[in-house]
């Protein structure tokens, strides 16, 4: 990989020797790239150089030196490390030309990026707030930006301790009191823009075959509750009959500024607040922030051997529990009433009483730290994993796939239905079992291995059709591949220390930059974390993968029923936690 | 033939149906609303059924299980209560949603510092069970409870716990968390013996 990367920068660097440099910050990576010039660099990174796949897309805010960054990371479809490249711009008027007509994928993270720092992408097809409403002063995660409830710039706070002065937030900043407005809005008068832009498409349009029928195109709402979004979630459509002509999935509702709330906090206090993204697999989003972090503090905190092994292992137990809910969940979608989903989660509940054991908590497991684990396995709880893995867990696989896979139910509303071909997969940055039952063999933990991945013999699973039903048997088909790495990952575990050095609540992270991805359950998670020494990250960005998978959702459901929209989506597998952060 | 994955499939809930009747007949014993039944039926063994008539049976909570802080106090032989809280702070600097707040005793002569807290709270809305306090104390004298029953009536009058609410006698510690107990007290022991050792050596 060292070769092919080493290549690749004297490449670049002689193909682009106007305006690319390599960014020389210590322990920062890549390419900082002339701003005219960035379509012209991505086009010959994707087409040229195999840089398909186009991961994250972020800013950061980098207000000592009044410069706004966005930072892009890049990769080849066909595995390695990553390409990164950034643009810097004047922090009073950001402008960047979006890249969303070479890789639809950046189209959320770009709408993002422009809400939460107010970066504009010059020739985005909709550059509109995401996550925040349109109703909404400022840019939140601009570092002079500051919250209703701002106490100090980061934890911990002085009032806490030694004179603790005890009070109650919503005294101090009462309910009506803790939202400011931009200059000039009404809150009560508003009539929202971006719902007028939605609704506009409703009209009387004439009838393609022209058969003198006056018939009109029809705007529904799905959502925001609506039991089958998985939580507060919306999706407005455009319907011609019950066909869906544009889809929209509109975000936010569960929004909390996760990342403003990890730059406020010290790196250790991040991790219970890893656990609250993606709710169903605490412990993937604990390696994710463990690893990003755990790569500026370099050699020290290389985890020992038992470390490695238990964090497989409870990621491995993660992704068997959110694919057993992910398929619960989707049969509800398709209208079987609780019966599939019950015996789905009843092996789940007995992963969780593992987790409930070893780390303290069901699902809010905040078990990883920098450099290992919490705690070793009590007394019992690995012969109950062994239990699991090697005789229950695989016979109880067989038989839900004896249960669904060939009901002719199942087949008849998921086959076909939602088809996203490998080259959307690809171009909309699909993750996770979306993009391999799309026929794209991408799993981080080959791809890019990481943690000792390397070690175990598994196969990556993927199937070709790219539909709901693809999407629902790669998942049994990965819960088969885990439960092989797990069968490995037991008999092997060795004795030993489970976490370098010393406990400690104070980490001392050298300045620099790192990006932390694991293959999550539900897809690339990755975390962006940039450190200027400090307690506190500069910034701490995250790519959620349910977010992602959601741009690529219009794509899949153009032309089908209306109905479909809901399995769609249970196949896509969101949570809510985690897409709206 | 159309219809036989569907009829697979009834066979196999049909079979969820027997065997929870088979495996209360094959466990031979009463497997309801005693600590045994409910052992079996959340174990890996079991076919049937799953579910905990919560309320009157309850789940049995696990030795690690984590839920809002409690402060410990070692209980003299006379009845005096002594808090092994030094309040040097170290749970309130690390605690993610800040929702710990503590005063520490001052002297009232010398004015400096006593390692006692004078005051300790705990905001239990905010706290999110994380365990980082309990994980870092170097005195162990935070450590996570296990009654998770707290609901009230009125959580503004309630819900800022007081050192007084938050205090529990060092017993209640060891019957909740005997392995952790144990270990705590075997690595204190081992230090007093060195430092007796190192005295009379």
């Amino acid at each position: 990989m060292t070769d092919q990367t080493l290549e690749v920068t004297d490449q670049i660097l002689a193909r682009f020797p106007d305006f690319v440099v390599a960014d020389t910050r210590k322990s920062f990576e890549g390419y900082i790239v002339q701003v005219e010039n960035l379509i012209e660099f991505a086009t010959a990174l994707r087409d040229e150089m195999g840089y398909d796949y186009l991961s994250s897309v972020t800013g950061v805010d980098y207000l000592p030196n009044e410069q706004m960054e966005v930072v892009y990371h890049a990769y080849r479809s066909t595995g390695g490390g990553a390409l990164v490249f950034k643009v810097q711009v004047p922090r009073d008027n950001p402008v960047v030309p979006s890249l969303v007509s070479l890789y639809p994928g950046a189209d959320f993270q770009e709408r993002e990026a422009w809400d939460l720092l107010g970066i504009r992408f010059e020739g985005h097809p909709n550059l509109k707030r995401i996550l925040m409403w349109e109703g909404f002063a400022g840019h939140p995660l601009r570092k002079d930006w500051r919250e209703a409830y701002y106490e100090e710039d980061g934890k911990p706070f002085g009032s806490r301790w030694p004179g603790g002065q005890v009070y109650r937030v919503e005294d101090k900043n009462p309910f009506g009191k803790n939202v400011d407005y931009p200059a000039g809005f009404a809150p009560e008068t508003w009539i929202p823009e971006a719902e007028a832009a939605v609704y506009a498409g409703v009209g009387k349009v004439e009838h393609p075959n022209g058969d003198g029928l006056d018939t009109e195109e029809i705007v529904v709402n799905l959502g925001p509750q609506h039991p089958s979004t998985h939580g507060v979630f919306r999706v407005v459509v455009r319907l011609d009959g019950e066909t869906i002509t544009a889809l929209e999935p509109v975000m936010g509702y569960l929004h909390r500024n996760h990342e403003k709330i990890g730059e406020r906090n010290t790196y250790l206090m991040n991790f219970p607040f890893t656990d609250r993204l993606d709710y169903l697999s605490s412990m993937s989003n604990n390696w994710g922030y463990a690893m990003a972090v755990e790569k500026l503090m370099g050699k020290k905190a290389n985890p020992p051997e038992r470390a490695e092994y238990i964090r497989v292992i409870m990621a491995e137990l993660t992704r068997i529990c959110n694919h057993l809910w992910a398929i619960g969940f989707l049969l509800n979608d398709l209208g079987a009433f609780f019966t599939p989903s019950l015996y789905a989660i009843k092996e789940r509940e007995l992963i969780l009483d593992l987790f409930e054991a070893t780390a303290g908590s069901r699902m809010m497991c905040n078990y990883f730290r920098f450099g290992g684990v919490v705690r070793d396995f009590p007394p019992g709880v690995l012969d109950e994993i062994k239990k699991l893995v090697y005789d229950r867990l695989p016979r109880k696989i067989n038989e839900l796939d004896v249960y669904l896979t060939n009901n002719e139910i199942v087949r008849s509303r998921c086959e076909d239905v939602g088809v996203l071909t490998p080259e959307d997969a690809i171009a909309y940055s699909a993750c996770g079992p979306v993009l391999r039952a799309s026929g794209v063999p991408y799993d981080v933990r080959r791809a890019d291995p990481y943690g000792i991945y390397e070690r175990f013999d598994f196969d990556v699973a993927v199937r070709y059709h790219g539909d709901v039903y693809d999407r629902y048997l790669i998942r049994l088909d990965e819960i088969r591949e885990s439960l092989k790495i797990l069968q490995q990952a037991v008999k092997d575990i060795p004795e030993g220390d489970i976490i370098a050095g010393r406990p400690a609540y104070q980490v001392r992270v050298p300045e620099g930059e790192a990006y932390g991805r694991v293959e999550g359950p539900k897809g690339e998670l990755g975390f962006y974390v940039v450190s200027n020494g400090k307690p506190q990250p500069w910034r701490y960005h995250i790519r959620a993968p349910s977010f992602i998978n959601l741009t690529a959702m219009e794509k899949m459901c153009l032309g089908q029923k209306v109905a479909d929209v809901v399995v769609v989506l249970g196949s896509i597998d969101i949570v809510l936690g985690e897409t709206d952060r | 033939m159309y219809g036989k994955g569907i009829w697979e499939g009834l066979k196999v809930t049909l079979k969820h149906f027997i065997m929870s009747y088979v495996d209360d007949f094959r466990f031979g014993k009463k497997r309801y609303y005693n600590e045994e039944g409910i052992k079996h039926r959340s174990s890996a063994q079991t076919e049937g059924i799953f579910t905990v008539q919560y309320p009157e049976e309850k789940l049995i909570t696990p030795e690690e299980f984590r839920f809002i802080p409690f402060l410990i106090y070692e209980e003299g032989e006379d009845g005096t209560q002594q808090d092994r809280c030094t309040s040097c702070g170290i749970c309130a600097k690390v605690c993610p949603p800040q929702c710990i707040w503590i005063v520490q005793t001052n002297d009232p002569e010398t004015g400096r510092p006593i390692p006692e807290p004078q005051e300790f709270f705990i905001d239990v809305d905010i706290c999110m069970n994380c365990g980082l306090c309990a994980e870092y104390c170097p005195f162990d004298a935070i450590k996570m409870d296990h009654d998770f029953e707290l609901s009230v009536y009125n959580r503004h009058e309630n819900n800022i716990f007081n050192k007084a609410r938050l205090d529990k006698p060092v017993s209640y510690y060891a019957n909740i968390r005997p392995r952790n107990y144990e270990a705590e007290e075997a690595i204190r022991r081992e230090k007093e013996a060195k430092k007796a050792a190192r005295r009379s050596g």
